[in-house]
């Protein structure tokens, strides 16, 4: 990372792929897999996470000068806990039939390690306008993850997307098993890597 | 009190419905320690002690204090307190009471906060309403099944470390098949037994 402040933009580009919560950081792992059984779910719990990192952000970056470094660990899990609670109440409200499909993983987001990470590293020491760049793009990052993974998991699961039917025949059903979840994260990791190792001369996320 | 019913719990919470094979919660931690036996097995330790305590006492601040007073809309943020109160409380008292048990287990609690499933053994105790007793049968299966995972995943990744793995597919990618490939062994757990 280099000292020198980004731009906004680069913030965001930065969250959405060089810092990828999901292919490069390897945080935040469980809902890639739990809800990426379909674009619908995917994408709403993408946007829930989207939400919560920009505002988190955004809240840590407006007090950060009140809080006292040492209380700052409770203080960022009240913040956080409160934003998700505002958006499963919104959930459980105007998209019940995803909420109870989802509506576990909306309410786990609070312990998301990504959400955490970024208020501790990036808002706490940063002014509000990067802030939200920075949540923003991180948020989007875990959105394109989940729409990736979503993606090759409904189509070759079940042959269809966001529930309409586009193959015919007889669809993998591996892929929407809880098995395949990881298959699908693991081979798509893997290709990741390799496009990071054969184009861009780059080692690749070995992660944990 | 119904014994069978209660071992039937544990039972499910462990195999059938394991957290990480099936719901797919605690996977950072999941990997993130998973890559040696003896972390493993301290973590597993640590983990099933803090998750039955926690259970516990989630169960009994959401009873007697955020049902009469009507405040289960803040269940979220009163859970994530009582967890992380606790733990660090444990955190304080093991370092004055047990300095070397302290010294074997104090990384792993201090990890403990940032694992889902945690946050998600109260959360669902109060969503199916179980009893205490229930709670923490729930809580006792899901740690032995956490655990479980964890030990089956580092005895596979410690022999990893000799195989000759493709480049690109080092480290975390192959985990990620392998747990896939554990998951579909767990499967065949389904239908065991019907709750």
């Amino acid at each position: 990372m280099s000292l020198k402040p980004k731009s906004n933009w680069e913030l965001i580009k930065n969250g959405m792929f060089g810092e990828n919560t999901i292919f490069r950081m390897a945080i935040s792992l469980c809902p890639s897999i739990a809800v990426t059984n379909g674009m619908k779910n995917g994408v709403s719990l993408g946007v829930a996470v989207v939400f919560v990192q920009t505002m988190v952000n955004a809240t840590v970056s407006l007090i950060r000068n009140f809080i006292h470094p040492k209380i700052r660990i409770p203080i960022f899990m009240l913040i956080i806990a409160g934003y998700v609670t505002i958006i499963d109440l919104l959930m459980a409200t105007y998209a019940r039939p995803v909420y109870k499909e989802i509506g576990l993983y909306i309410q786990i987001i609070v312990a998301f390690a990504s959400i955490f990470a970024r208020a501790e590293v990036f808002a706490n020491k940063n002014k509000l306008w990067p802030s939200i760049c920075d949540g923003f793009g991180m948020g989007l990052g875990f959105l394109l993850a989940m729409i990736v993974i979503s993606f090759f998991r409904e189509l070759l699961g079940k042959g269809e997307l966001f529930g309409y039917s586009l193959i015919s025949g007889n669809p993998l059903l591996i892929m929407i098993l809880p098995a395949g979840g990881f298959l699908a994260v693991g081979l798509l990791m893997g290709f990741f890597n390799w496009v990071d190792m054969k184009f861009f001369g780059g080692k690749g996320a070995s992660g944990v | 009190m119904d014994f069978t019913k209660l071992f039937e719990l544990v039972v499910s919470s462990a195999l059938i419905n394991n957290f990480v094979f099936t719901m797919f919660l605690g996977l950072c931690i999941f990997f993130g320690v998973s890559k040696k036996m003896e972390t493993a097995v301290g973590m597993s330790i640590t983990f099933l002690m803090v998750m039955v305590v926690s259970a516990a006492l989630s169960w009994v601040v959401y009873q007697f204090i955020m049902v009469p007073l009507d405040l289960t809309f803040l269940k979220i943020i009163i859970f994530i307190g009582v967890v992380a109160a606790f733990v660090q409380s444990a955190d304080t008292i093991m370092k004055k009471v047990s300095p070397s048990l302290y010294y074997k287990l104090g990384v792993y609690l201090a990890l403990i906060t940032t694992n889902c499933i945690i946050i998600a053994v109260p959360l669902k105790n109060a969503g199916e309403h179980y009893n205490f007793f229930e709670s923490i049968a729930f809580a006792l299966g899901s740690g032995i099944g956490f655990g479980l995972a964890l030990i089956i995943m580092a005895s596979i990744r410690e022999k990893l470390e000799v195989a000759d793995v493709p480049a690109p597919f080092r480290g975390l990618p192959i985990s990620f098949i392998i747990a896939g490939l554990i998951a579909l062994a767990f499967t065949g757990f389904s239908g065991l037994i019907t709750l």
